[in-house]
């Protein structure tokens, strides 16, 4: 059967499930899917494309309706089973129709079919519909649930009013139906119960037998000649809104989670609540509003606030690219660190390569007719500030000129990033879009005293000097003024290149041909190419060292190949030189540092976010079906 | 002044406990120093908070009218007039008794005023406070329609703020109470004015928006009508009302919008096969009804969807099949139950409180569920004891539960099955009669119309319902003032009358004199009319009886008869007529008061000339019957019928195209032949 072209258009959009926004784009991605041979996967070359175009729609129904559920753990039910299935049972159109072959002379000629596999307990609700296409000589059909054995429970009744069973076990349930009509079976596995539709009108709960529970599989019954029925998993809307009694339950778990009840131990509570902020804070070095926080919420913090400040320098150096400078910070300030960390090493020069290559690594940088000693102008840094998920989008809307640490955790530091917000604008051209963001780099020239406070205490007074003291004693590396200076020629071509790169968001991109290997310079080329072969040294001696590790060979040949290509930033393997890279590094990097201070290498809140993640999977897998509603992505914002 | 205070008793024990401090606030409102009063009202405003016993105090001390005062002079500086406007607000929210002194101080006309000022502040806060005041079940709602120039005003103040929408909104929500009240507020385009309201980021605006569209559709065609034409932000109203029921919504925000549904698809303005009543309404509303709503919404839940599905049986099959909504229905008569009984005294009171209502809803809903369909009649009768409920419910103190149960019991009579099987066994009879006994109007006409049905033929609560004493009951229904209790009289005495003992119909015509059945003869109500006629033919049915009363009545029958065809009636009261005719032709001496009677003669050939073949085969059938040959003088009448000309008529009507008149003629002229 042929598409219509649209339909095939809307397929192939939709193939590559992530949203592209231009036309240009699209193209370049469908060549990423077919050189990356995903085709065969989901079909688009063979077969009946209408067939294709189902196979579609049940994928993105499904990944609607069970966005908790791992198939390739616990596969969702998407055909009648070919293999469990009695030899009176046929089966068509791609194992969704069933009719019953047999003679249908007495109940024994009963037979029954079930779908390939159990019903996931990662669902916590699950649904699927049949349609009678014809009740055939007596209508004698069940619709319902089977466990292991081919069993059903409640179904319905036929359109004479007797109750039909199968295996003796088959309960009469509900309203008769008949040819035309669209029944559907629902499984509850939050509450335990199970409900039929009929025509997308629901007949009300009923309790599931505990035996019943575990692995239950979608079946049907037939027991007369000429009766037939088609199901759908999925593959076309349902009758019934599911969708929105999914909505209410959702809705459900969600206020008991919000008002989940903690009891006597309110002060226990924040006090938790706090540490856990806290220790984030000094974690990935806020350092000032690490200790605005403290003091505000009368905590301790365990880290000496050098300590946490160096790090912070540390980190913001690899996230500005200029990892060799990091190296030499953490060589100083944490000798013998590296050394016994080779891995880590090996892993910080190899992104010092790629940072060469991208041109803002110190070595290459300081051949560049710009300071290299700018903090500000760093195409694209990524934030401080770890990101969750797969939200990006701020990324790249706090503004290119400076490494901003955007947080907005706590309402006392809302304030006064609010308050320094205002000192900001006089003095950079370029302001935040973020309120929440405080921009350290400029704030140590503006004098933020005259700022006006609402509603100022004196110890909010002190602690926002103390912020700017802190800015200060942060950008101490760099030079001020050439910051100042450089400001405004640096600044202006760069941002064009990082917004670029923004547009681009990883994707092959052919528009930023601008950009140059080393920044253009040969002398830097050169310093490159030495750094490389020394790279290739410690690769070998590491080898030698402690055998062959392919890790490193991967790392070291994917950095090498940016050279193969005229424009690195749009190869095969240029998302290497994406700023967002840095991020894994640089928390790698940091980790190791609080290791060796005897801290601990993940905050509580990561741990807590983790564990409470591993808890909804832990929970797929022990059948405790409120999981599919209690995720964790739906409590991050 | 003496309007505000509160009652004698109150007032003393109140006054005793008037403090210093309270009336020195009152007494910083009369400072010279405007300054002064300003700190004072603030002062006050924060004095009163929460403070339901300052408020009382304040009101006694008489600062309500001083702060109207205040508020009403051009003189007072705004930020004073807003500030009083806030103190008599949080005054409103206090008692019922506080409103009460508001409302008599004239503090609505006060406030109205103040929305003429242009301030937003200001407008906010008398808004405000009018809001708390209107939404009192102690103010009167007609005061909002006194001034003409009000709702205009109100109208005009929508646009101004998201606070002025969710009090002007929340006031005419409260404030709709009658047809008027929905023309009014239609009138100056309320529709227009709200429905952009339905999608305002405020939950709470939404929320009274929904409610004001509600309450201005309910029973309202004209609004129904508008409201399936507008667009809100493109969208129609019925699928905004459909995504305000999606089951993640707020309960409230669900039935509100399902109500509005409801209202328009029992105005017409959408279909009942329509897929958002079908697929949206129906199911939210049966969801209304389970066991975790709170006991309000289960209550406007079942009550609208009995509303809702009353005249369509295709919406009562599908309820009937959904959510097992007929056995959660049986949940509703479980309050108060014995668990909260023992438990917890605060839980004993609300199951007590809506437990009436609960059971009166279920009762709506059963009788509303149980109006066409058979198989659903059975499926409610076999609900765990419903009989009983339903025979109990007859004889509650509360009205509107009788009223309800009656309702119920009158849906489930219309059933053969019922008549002759549960009715009969759980002797609903009984209750029913005392019921009827002394009853409000509106309860006698469903209990004497399910009478009616106890007394068809086949049931078998017709003999003890007769030795009741049950006649003298529908004969002075006969005379009552409400067509509907006639028509129920009558009809009932006409079931009754159907193949009765002689004894009965000669009680029956007793009982109800002759005259009274003369009187109903000329009933203004066709229906009446019909059912006399009916029961006259019953009464006329075998020839003993018809001989009998004939010979008693005859004359006063013959005239009525004479009247009605000589009248402007209907074709059904007509051919009745004629079929009495035909009964009386019937009888062996009643065949004379026809044939001496020319006149009647030359009306019956008239009609068996007639265009419409029910009227000339009910002439036809009299002819018939009076040259009927193995009666006594039968070739008599056979002769003067014959010399009249009506054998030319019948032989003419034998070549008729209606079989039946055809067969009818056939057999009358085999009369002659034979």
């Amino acid at each position: 059967m042929a598409l219509p072209s649209c339909q095939q258009c809307a397929l192939r959009r939709a193939l590559c499930s992530t949203t592209v926004p231009t036309r240009h784009c699209r193209a370049a991605a469908i060549r990423g899917y077919l050189t990356a041979a995903r085709i065969d996967t989901t079909g688009l070359l063979t077969g009946d494309p209408a067939f294709n175009y189902q196979e579609h729609e049940l994928n993105e129904r499904l990944k609607r309706l069970y966005p908790a559920v791992n198939e390739e753990e616990t596969p969702l039910p998407r055909s009648w089973s070919p293999k469990d299935k009695y030899s009176y049972i046929g089966l068509s159109q791609n194992n969704l129709r069933v009719h019953y072959k047999g003679h249908g002379k007495n109940h024994k000629d009963a037979a029954s079919v079930r779908a390939t596999h159990p019903i996931p307990a990662a669902c916590g609700i699950y649904y699927f519909e049949v349609k009678i296409v014809s009740k055939g000589r007596d209508g004698y059909m069940g619709i319902g649930l089977s466990a292991q054995g081919i069993n059903l429970i409640p179904h319905h009744k036929p359109p004479d009013g007797h109750s039909f069973c199968s295996s003796g076990t088959g309960q009469p349930y509900g309203p008769t139906f008949t040819t035309g009509d669209v029944i559907g079976c629902c499984v509850n596995l939050i509450n335990n119960t199970c409900f039929y539709t009929k025509n997308g009108h629901s007949l009300g709960n009923n309790l599931m037998k505990n035996d019943l529970r575990p692995n239950l599989y979608p079946t049907v019954g037939l027991q007369t000649p000429g009766e037939i029925v088609d199901a759908n998993f999925g593959q076309q809307p349902f009758v019934f809104d599911i969708e929105d009694y999914m909505s209410e339950w959702r809705a459900k778990i969600h206020s008991m989670i919000a008002r989940f009840p903690i009891g006597e131990r309110l002060g226990d509570w924040q006090s938790v609540l706090q540490n856990m902020v806290s220790s984030y804070l000094v974690h990935h070095g806020y350092c000032a509003t690490a200790m605005a926080f403290s003091r505000a919420t009368e905590t301790m913090i365990q880290e000496d606030q050098t300590s946490i400040k160096n790090r912070q320098r540390i980190q913001k150096l690899v996230l500005a690219g200029r990892v060799g400078e990091a190296i030499d910070a953490t060589q100083q300030l944490y000798p013998g660190l590296l050394e016994h960390n080779p891995n880590l090493l090996f892993m910080l020069k190899c992104r010092q390569f790629v940072e060469m290559v991208n041109g803002t690594d110190s070595e290459v940088r300081c051949f560049s007719v710009h300071s290299p000693k700018s903090q500000d102008s760093y195409p694209g840094s990524p934030n401080l500030s770890p990101r969750h998920g797969a939200t990006n989008a701020h990324l790249h809307n706090t503004g290119a000129d400076s490494p901003t640490c955007s947080n907005g955790v706590t309402p006392t530091n809302k304030n006064k990033s609010h308050n320094k917000y205002t000192g900001v604008s006089s003095a950079s051209s370029s302001p935040s879009s973020s309120p929440s963001s405080v921009n350290y780099s400029e704030s140590n020239s503006t004098d933020s005293t005259k700022s006006q406070h609402h509603s100022a205490t004196s110890n909010q007074e002190t602690s926002d000097s103390e912020m700017e003291i802190e800015a200060e004693h942060y950008s101490n590396g760099v030079t001020e003024s050439s910051t100042r200076i450089m400001n405004g020629t640096y600044k202006h071509q760069e941002i064009l290149q990082a917004d670029d790169s923004s547009v681009g968001n990883g994707v092959a991109d052919d528009s930023c041909s601008s950009r140059q290997l080393c920044g253009g310079n040969q002398a830097a080329t050169e310093r490159m190419i030495q750094f490389g072969r020394e790279l290739q040294a410690l690769s070998e001696q590491l080898c030698r060292q402690y055998g062959k590790n392919a890790t490193h060979k991967k790392m070291l040949q994917d950095a090498f190949s940016l050279l193969a290509y005229s424009d690195p930033w749009n190869c095969p393997v240029g998302q290497q030189l994406d700023p967002m890279q840095r991020e894994a590094i640089c928390s790698a990097l940091n980790s190791a540092i609080l290791e060796s201070q005897n801290l601990p290498k993940q905050p509580p809140l990561m741990l807590a976010l983790g564990q409470a993640t591993e808890c909804v999977q832990l929970m797929a897998r022990v059948r405790s079906g409120s999981c599919s509603f209690a995720r964790v992505d739906n409590f991050l914002h | 002044m003496m309007a505000c205070l509160l009652e004698a008793p109150l007032r003393i024990s109140v006054l005793s406990e008037v403090t210093a401090t309270s009336r020195h606030y009152v007494d910083r409102l009369f400072d010279a120093d405007p300054q002064n009063v300003l700190q004072g009202v603030i002062d006050m405003k924060n004095a009163v908070i929460g403070n339901n016993k300052q408020k009382a105090n304040l009101i006694v001390l008489g600062a309500v009218p001083r702060l109207l005062y205040l508020l009403q002079q051009s003189s007072s500086s705004l930020e004073l007039r807003t500030e009083c406007a806030v103190v008599l607000g949080s005054l409103a929210m206090g008692t019922e008794n506080n409103i009460k002194s508001l409302v008599d101080c004239h503090i609505i006309p006060a406030l109205l005023q103040g929305l003429l000022c242009s301030d937003l502040i200001f407008i906010e806060a008398c808004l405000r406070c009018l809001r708390t005041v209107f939404i009192s079940p102690v103010t009167p709602v007609q005061l909002l329609y006194t001034d003409p120039t009000v709702i205009p005003h109100l109208m005009s103040l929508l646009s101004r703020s998201r606070h002025t929408q969710e009090y002007i909104t929340q006031i005419f929500a409260h404030c709709c109470k009658t047809p008027e009240h929905q023309t009014v507020l239609f009138n100056h385009g309320a529709i227009q004015n709200i429905a952009p309201l339905l999608i305002s980021p405020s939950d709470k605006v939404r929320m009274q928006a929904l409610k004001c569209f509600s309450v201005l559709a309910y029973e309202n065609t004209q609004v129904s009508m508008t409201l399936v034409n507008v667009l809100v932000d493109g969208e129609q109203l019925s699928q905004v009302f459909v995504r305000m029921m999606q089951r993640d919504k707020p309960i409230e925000m669900q039935l509100t919008a399902a109500k509005c549904l409801t209202y328009m698809c029992r105005a017409g303005a959408i279909r009942t096969d329509d897929n958002c009543i079908v697929l949206k309404t129906l199911p939210c509303l049966v969801r209304m009804c389970s066991k975790e709503r709170l006991l309000e919404e289960r209550v406007e839940g079942a009550e609208t969807l009995a509303y809702l599905m009353e005249p369509d049986v295709e919406l009562q099959r599908i309820a009937s099949v959904t959510d097992h909504l007929v056995s959660m229905l049986a949940d509703y008569f479980k309050y108060p139950s014995s668990v909260s009984a023992i438990t917890d005294i605060k839980r004993l009171d609300h199951d007590l409180k809506h437990a009436h209502e609960l059971r009166q809803a279920a009762f709506k809903l059963y009788a509303s569920l149980g109006s066409n369909d058979e198989d659903i009649r059975k499926k409610i009768t076999e609900t765990e004891n419903m009989m009983d409920r339903i025979v109990s419910g007859l004889s509650e103190s509360s009205i509107k539960v009788r009223l309800a149960a009656v309702r119920c019991l009158h849906s489930l009579s219309r059933s053969v099955q019922q008549l002759r099987t549960s009715f009969h066994d759980h002797a609903v009879w009984k209750p029913l009669m005392k019921l009827l006994q002394n009853a409000p109007d509106e309860v006698l006409v469903m209990a004497s119309s399910t009478l009616c049905n106890l007394l068809l033929e086949f049931s078998p609560s017709k003999e003890p319902i007769l030795d009741s004493g049950v006649i003298e009951l529908l004969c002075s229904l006969t005379q009552s003032d409400s067509p509907a209790l006639r028509v129920n009289g009558i009809w009932a005495l006409m079931n009754m009358a159907f193949q009765a003992d002689q004894k009965v119909k000669v009680e029956i015509v007793r009982a109800l004199g002759t005259e009274q059945l003369f009187r109903l003869l000329s009933d203004p109500d066709t229906n009446v009319l019909m059912k006399t006629l009916g029961l006259l033919r019953n009464l006329l049915s075998t020839r003993p009886h018809i001989d009998q009363i004939m010979s008693s009545h005859g004359k006063q029958i013959m005239q009525a008869v004479t009247l009605i065809l000589e009248g402007e009636h209907s074709i059904e009261v007509k051919e009745q007529t004629l079929c009495i005719l035909a009964n009386i032709a019937d009888g062996n001496t009643a065949k004379e008061l026809i044939m001496t009677n020319d006149d009647m003669l030359q009306k019956i050939k008239y009609y068996m000339g007639h265009s419409n073949v029910k009227l000339q085969l009910a002439a036809t059938f009299c002819i018939s019957n009076l040259i009927w040959n193995e009666e006594d003088g039968s070739q008599e009448r056979q002769d003067k019928l014959k010399d009249m000309g009506f054998v030319d008529i019948l032989h003419k009507l034998t070549q008729a195209s209606d079989p039946n008149l055809c067969d009818r003629a056939k057999t009358a002229m085999q009369q002659y032949l034979a």
